[in-house]
């Protein structure tokens, strides 16, 4: 059914249909309105049987989330940002155990200082977590993720995180198709899983393991991602015949064919990106995207062959591995048949600053002029970081940055523009 | 009380006293329906407090439940000593997740099992004091507070043991940790106010909390039980000594338990809905030397100097303890 209707009341109605049994529920934006949302829809008797928990910190609810799976549940949570840091250690365990437990990270920046706004730094710090890390580009998109990662989750005994760009996605009004529930249903079987808490057939689970099995435990978890690189292709294909649209997959491919320059990307910039690239294309410029849905576990191989012909590839990443660069590059640069200095960086967006077809168009035309640096920040306000600059190298000390910038700018809140 | 006290518990054992008794009575140590839920062969050291307490707080919840129970591990060493990949002591399905979230976890269980319409399994959470009153007491609180059908057990040995005997919040005033050296004008752990976590959790106003020794197992049996026939959230504290910590004889660990009770250093009593609704009375008032004295982890109070101001503050908060929760009156 087509609704016109927020991303987060969206992604609830979706998760809703998911039948989950255990929810755990604690605010930070800009996730809380999913919660909200699935709260209401517990509370009303729609969704039922299903218990929601107003837990006391994001680290209980992912241990909430763990219990409940350990006992045969199937659970969902959603946080963001600080949120998910403060979880972390959750999360990680999660992974360990097995548990397909499904969570929504509505991405923003991490502090301090502290933000509410969009980026992807928040996920990134739980890259190597051993979750599954879906990216949604658009709403659509994000709803049918989530269906799609229950299924993953479960079939494979390990976590999904479904990451949907916070505010851009999560507060905006979009048109959606939303499936019904028999069709849901008919793609996602009740969650059976082989071993459980139950006392008709006891078992210990979380035993310590020393050094004589720690390693191989490991490795099973890095076999059980690289098998869902080969199912996830499958089952996009199968929610294809059942939905009747495109979601998912490990990635897609835009104008890519004779493109010598590929932008590659993830979230919900992709639009912009592919809106600036037909302006370009217009003009003359061979030029084309790589959007990534699944970052982990990475695509390799099928990364490597989509940019097999690109002379040059322009990594646009909403994150920043402090003190090296990029994170999404230095994953794409281990996949570039190519030389990897000509697979550029370009940080933007941090902390929710705006990004303009103009800026892209601007990036972009200088890699194919051969001018782009290796690591780029979009829209740096130059004059600013020169006059902190400078300012320090007058008084070294140590000390808070953002206030010092924030008395140059002029204003007293960050403001958005 | 729920418990009503039997003189031969001095024994050690209630083999006697069970052939004397009505069946509901007897322990369930001593009857053939015992689980042996935490079975033999594990790693725990010789005498270990905490080994004994668990083995008779989560036979004493199998038998009240049926053994239809679920138990939530914190990582300490209970944990550790149970559980050594491949091996586990565990005759129950048995979860550890982390150190500082397992009220969470049994939380979950329990709604799991809601949810499942198995309103008949019940779920035991248990951790040390560290697990307990230090790292896992957000995830603690939050259960009371929303009155999860959980029952959470703290084996309080007053230190983080498993990591090698460090002070935890449950560490007493004076006593020597690897982290409140017996050095200085002041040795051992500072004097503070402590943190007095049976109260806090009566302060929740749960339905169910009682502290509780491994020198009287029957009581503890009986809280279990009692506790198990509540819904809601409960907690119940055991003092567990640890020879390895504490530096007793691995022989006096029972005798350690009775020590503390008897001189009022821990009070052991129940409340319900917040209010305190019965106490285990002193038998013998006994002066704190002699609880102190066998522990090295208090030989700096003894020798070279003997503390006597140190000695006298220990003292005075036992005397508190008597005064506050009346634990010299005479038994009704
Ligand atoms: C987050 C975290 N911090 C620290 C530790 C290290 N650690 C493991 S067990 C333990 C001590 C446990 O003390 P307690 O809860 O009192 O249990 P005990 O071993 O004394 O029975 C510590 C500090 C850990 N495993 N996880
Ligand atoms: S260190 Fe103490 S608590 Fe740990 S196993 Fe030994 S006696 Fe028991
Ligand atoms: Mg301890």
């Amino acid at each position: 059914m087509l609704k016109q209707i927020e991303g987060s009341q969206a992604v609830a109605e979706a998760i809703a249909l998911c039948r989950p049994e255990v929810i755990c529920a604690y605010p930070i934006s800009p996730q809380t309105h999913i919660v909200e949302g699935l709260g209401e829809l517990v509370k009303s008797g729609e969704l039922t049987p299903c218990e929601f928990i107003n837990v006391e910190s994001e680290f209980a609810a992912m241990s909430v989330a763990i219990g409940a799976s350990a006992a045969g549940a199937r659970a969902y949570t959603a946080t963001a940002s600080q949120g998910l840091l403060f979880m972390a250690e959750a999360v990680f365990n999660a992974a360990g155990l097995g548990l397909p437990i499904v969570m929504t990270v509505a991405n923003r920046a991490i502090g301090a200082p502290i933000n509410i706004w969009n980026d992807h730094t928040d996920a990134m710090s739980q890259r190597d977590c051993g979750w599954i890390l879906l990216f949604a580009e658009t709403n659509q998109e994000a709803l049918d993720l989530h269906i799609q990662a229950f299924r993953l989750a479960e079939a494979l005994s390990l976590p999904v995180m479904v990451c949907m760009d916070g505010f851009i996605l999560t507060h905006a009004y979009e048109r959606v198709d939303m499936p019904t529930q028999e069709q849901v249903d008919a793609f996602l079987p009740p969650f059976d899983p082989r071993q459980r808490l139950d006392p008709a057939s006891p078992v210990s689970i979380g035993a310590m393991v020393g050094p004589e099995a720690f390693m191989e435990v490991r490795y099973l978890e890095h076999v059980r991602q690289m098998r869902a690189l080969e199912m996830i292709p499958g089952w996009a294909e199968e929610f294809r015949e059942a939905f009747g649209r495109d979601s998912g997959g490990l990635m897609r491919k835009y104008r890519t064919d004779d493109a010598d320059t590929i932008v590659v990307a993830l979230g919900s910039v992709l639009g912009t990106i592919k809106e600036t690239v037909d302006a370009l294309r217009d003009k003359g410029e061979r030029i084309g995207v790589l959007g990534i849905t699944c970052f982990r576990p990475w695509p390799t191989s099928a990364v490597r062959a989509a940019l097999s012909h690109a002379k040059r590839v322009v990594v646009l990443e909403k994150s920043i591995a402090v003190g090296l660069g990029g994170i999404v590059s230095a994953n794409v640069r281990a996949s570039y048949g190519g030389h990897p200095d000509v697979v550029h960086t370009v940080v933007a967006g941090l902390g929710g600053r705006s990004i303009t077809r103009e800026s892209l168009a601007r990036v972009f035309t200088s890699a194919s002029h051969g001018t782009l640096a290796p690591l780029t920040f979009l829209d740096l306000d130059h004059g600013l970081v020169e006059r902190a600059l400078a300012r320090e190298r007058q008084t070294p000390h140590s000390g808070p940055v953002a206030e010092g910038l924030l008395r140059d700018v002029g204003v007293v809140a960050a403001k958005i523009s | 009380m729920s418990f009503q006290p039997i003189k031969f518990y001095q024994t050690g054992t209630f083999t006697v006293g069970n052939r004397l008794l009505p069946d509901a009575e007897r322990s369930v140590q001593s009857t053939v329906r015992r689980t042996n839920s935490l079975n033999s062969g594990h790693r725990a050291c010789q005498g270990c407090g905490e080994a004994l307490g668990a083995r008779y707080a989560i036979d004493a919840a199998m038998e009240s439940t049926d053994g239809q129970l679920i138990a939530a591990n914190a990582t300490g060493c209970l944990e550790v000593f149970s559980t050594p990949y491949p091996e586990t002591s565990w005759q129950i399905p048995w979860i550890h997740s982390l150190f500082g979230n397992t009220a969470a976890v049994a939380t979950g269980i329990a709604a799991a099992m809601r949810v499942k319409g198995r309103d008949n399994v019940r779920v035991v959470a248990q951790g040390g004091d560290g697990g307990t009153a230090d790292i896992g007491f957000g995830c603690l609180s939050g259960m009371f507070e929303r009155n999860d059908d959980v029952l959470y057990i703290c084996y309080d040995n007053g230190g983080y043991m498993n990591t090698g005997v460090q002070r935890s919040s449950a560490t007493p005033a004076g006593a020597r940790t690897a982290t409140t050296a017996a050095v200085g004008p002041n040795p051992g752990n500072p004097f503070g106010q402590g943190k007095d976590l049976p109260a806090i959790a009566i302060a929740h106003g749960i339905p169910y909390v009682a502290t509780a020794t491994v020198a009287e197992l029957r009581d503890l049996e009986a809280k279990v039980r009692h506790a198990m026939s509540i819904r809601g959230a409960r907690y119940l504290h055991i003092l567990v000594p640890c020879p390895l910590g504490w530096g007793h004889d691995s022989a006096l660990t029972i005798r350690m338990a009775r020590l503390a009770k008897e001189t009022g250093i821990f009070p052991v009593y129940e409340a319900e809905n917040g209010e305190v609704t019965g106490v285990s009375k002193i038998r013998q008032k006994t002066r704190v030397e002699e609880y102190l004295k066998p522990q090295k982890r208090y030989a700096h109070l003894f020798s070279p100097k003997p503390r006597e101001d140190v000695i006298r503050r220990i003292q005075e908060a036992a005397d508190r303890n008597i005064r506050k929760y009346g634990l010299l009156e005479a038994a009704q």
